[in-house]
């Protein structure tokens, strides 16, 4: 069984499916229950920057093939999370497994290789990139020529980047911004940007996507559509975590939801067993 | 979606022009060198402008580092001098073929650079300026004190004339156009590799070297790389510059001669091929022109360089560009 982290029980797991109509509707809690690959697990993670405790002593596991939403107030340490799990920081104390094996010391670009990408809270593309390099840039651990390769054009490099090229359009399209191709990533509209930057990562071929604060600084239309392709990178078998403040989002698309507070695992469960937490509720009215 | 057509449509131009662009200003550069080289009799100006041409190839190089790695190397000097004296040494003391020297000075020169910059360019900020700085120094101590090998202080005399077959380069024509030949290939090198996986790998460090990690990018490496390339440009350009003098010494490779490197590329405009050319070429010309004010000649520089950065940050290229773009669009 996969620890839950919480201190409810089992609930009861085919009635209470339908009874609320504000749960996820994505997958059935027997689902969630059942033993499931985990792609990720954190164990008694903790972190300090100077006095302050970022993380501390958080445990988790996040099952293959599942949306991660991970909640929180401003502050409780969602990013620094994120940057542990990209191998930036490295933890105080505790360990992650990615796909059964220890992520310590390897480098960044490594993990990258390895699966992992991300997005950033605050929008980090190239700016004075077209969209379509940086989502060539973002294809960098999925092709291999280097400076002789550069210098030679030889047939298998030129054939390469071909190929990387229609992917990366390829990519361009599954994400809405064919319009963009050849525009600066910089004079990309902000929504745009938030976008480019999903592509980017996905270019990767990540097994999980960290995706920090996607819906920050998005109207409600491009925060729709954002769901809607959030949806269809899950269809392609692909393991997310979510940052977001916009509950609606977050609650409607997770599988489960950790709440995070001040550094503290508050709560994990289902996106209705969240919103039933009173401890997840205090938290929160206690912030605003 | 009347909108998207015409922004595909657009976009697809661009690149198309970005192409033609490319070899119209490679068919200008090419056509002006030949020019330069066929109408030019007077002696002193074909040296100056093979001058020129040496240290645009100096300029390309560190251009590619600090344009576009975003590192700042203010011992790149030493790599010029690594590349003047190990030909020096092997063609002028040993008899070794100068091309074969040319080979051992480029990998002198790549393999000394992978040992500096190592441990320098694994830290971030300005620690490979520093560290450089530190090693500019040292190898200039190398040429001045070990003199039972590089004349110490007094120079080398003896380097031999370059030949290929039966063409020799003691005529000042033929070396004119050796050292533009080599430029011209080193600009195309240059747009190769910018071009490639590995500089856009390369332009995104200058962009964000945190996100450029994180989506995958081994920035340590790519910018070790790209010091090497810019190491083996600058041993290029001193085994030029020694079989063109056939004099070297120590003065040559000092300190005030990587400051002046870096003078060039923030002039000509970082992360501009072709600024690295106007740089040089200014760079060049100024100290010839003000020759009676030999002591001023820092003074002038440091000047220009405040001016330019003031009025022109983004480099002399850029900033003419502008002004053009701007008179053009008067009414
Ligand atoms: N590099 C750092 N150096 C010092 N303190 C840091 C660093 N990164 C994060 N912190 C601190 O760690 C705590 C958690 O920050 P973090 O950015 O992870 O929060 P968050 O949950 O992402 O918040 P937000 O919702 O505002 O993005 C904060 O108190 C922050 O100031
Ligand atoms: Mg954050």
């Amino acid at each position: 069984m996969i620890d839950m982290g919480m201190e409810q029980p089992e609930t009861d797991k085919t009635e209470t499916v339908n009874a609320n109509d504000t749960a996820s509707p994505l997958l059935h809690e027997s689902e969630l229950h059942s033993r499931k690959e985990r792609i990720l697990e954190v164990h008694s993670l903790s972190k300090m920057f100077g006095g302050v405790t970022a993380l501390d002593d958080i445990t988790f596991s996040v099952e293959k093939g599942i949306i991660c939403g991970l909640i929180g107030p401003n502050g409780a340490g969602k990013t620094t999370l994120f940057n542990m799990i990209t191998g930036i920081y490295a933890p105080d104390s505790g360990y992650i497994l990615f796909k059964g094996k220890s992520i310590r010391k390897i480098p960044v670009h490594a993990l990258v290789k390895a699966g992992i990408a991300r997005t950033f809270q605050h929008v980090e593309l190239f700016g004075s990139m077209t969209l379509l390099e940086n989502v060539l840039v973002g294809m960098h651990v999925r092709t291999r020529s280097g400076f002789w390769g550069a210098v030679t054009r030889l047939p298998w490099v030129l054939r390469e980047e071909r190929k990387a090229r229609e992917r990366a359009e390829e990519l361009i399209n599954f994400t809405g911004l064919s319009d963009y191709t050849h525009r600066s990533a910089g004079d990309l509209p902000i929504g745009r940007q938030k976008m480019a930057e999903i592509a980017r990562a996905l270019a990767s071929e990540p097994s999980l996507l960290l995706l920090d604060e996607p819906a920050a600084g998005l109207n409600a239309v491009e925060t729709e559509a954002l769901g809607l392709l959030i949806e269809k990178v899950k269809k392609k078998g692909i393991t997310m975590m979510l940052v977001e403040h916009d509950m609606s989002l977050a609650m409607g698309i997770s599988d489960k939801v950790i709440v995070l507070d001040r550094g503290r695992k508050l709560a994990e469960g289902t996106p209705r067993e969240i919103q039933n937490n009173q401890d997840v509720m205090d938290a929160y009215l206690g912030e605003a | 979606m009347k909108d998207t057509e015409n922004v595909t449509g657009y976009s697809g131009n661009i690149v198309i022009i970005s192409n033609r662009r490319d070899i119209a200003a490679n068919a200008i550069f090419v056509t002006a060198v030949l020019m330069c080289g066929i109408a030019v009799q007077n002696t002193y100006y074909l040296q100056i402008m093979t001058f020129i041409g040496i240290n645009t190839l100096l300029a390309l190089g560190l251009n590619m580092l600090m344009g576009y790695a975003g590192q700042v190397s203010l011992g790149h000097a030493a790599f010029y001098g690594i590349g003047a004296y190990t030909t020096a040494v092997l063609s002028g003391t040993f008899g070794v073929s100068p091309w074969a020297a040319l080979v051992c000075a480029v990998a002198g020169a790549v393999l000394v650079a992978f040992v500096v910059g190592l441990p320098t360019l694994r830290l971030s900020g300005y620690y490979l300026g520093m560290g450089t700085l530190g090693f500019g120094m040292i190898v200039n101590i190398i040429f001045r004190e070990w003199s039972s090998v590089t004349g110490g202080s007094s120079g080398f005399v003896g380097i031999p004339m370059l030949e290929a077959g039966s063409l020799s380069f003691m005529d000042g024509k033929n070396y004119f156009f050796l050292v533009w030949g080599v430029v011209f290939g080193a600009i195309l090198l240059c747009r190769r590799i910018l071009s490639s996986r590995m500089g856009r790998a390369l332009r995104s460090i200058h962009d964000g070297e945190k996100a450029s990690m994180a989506v995958g990018v081994n920035t340590h490496f790519l910018k070790l790389q790209i010091f090497m390339f810019s190491a083996a440009l600058g041993a290029v350009a001193g085994f030029l510059y020694a079989h063109f003098v056939m004099f070297i010494s120590p003065e040559s490779f000092g300190f005030m001669v990587s400051v002046k490197m870096v003078t060039m590329v923030v002039i000509g405009g970082m992360a501009s091929v072709w600024g690295a050319l106007l740089g040089a070429s200014l760079l060049t010309l100024l100290p010839e022109m003000l020759h009676g004010f030999a002591e001023y000649e820092m003074i002038v520089f440091g000047l220009i360089l405040m001016l330019v950065m003031i009025f022109m940050p983004q480099g002399l290229t850029r900033g003419l560009l502008d002004i053009y773009g701007h008179w053009k669009k008067r009414p």
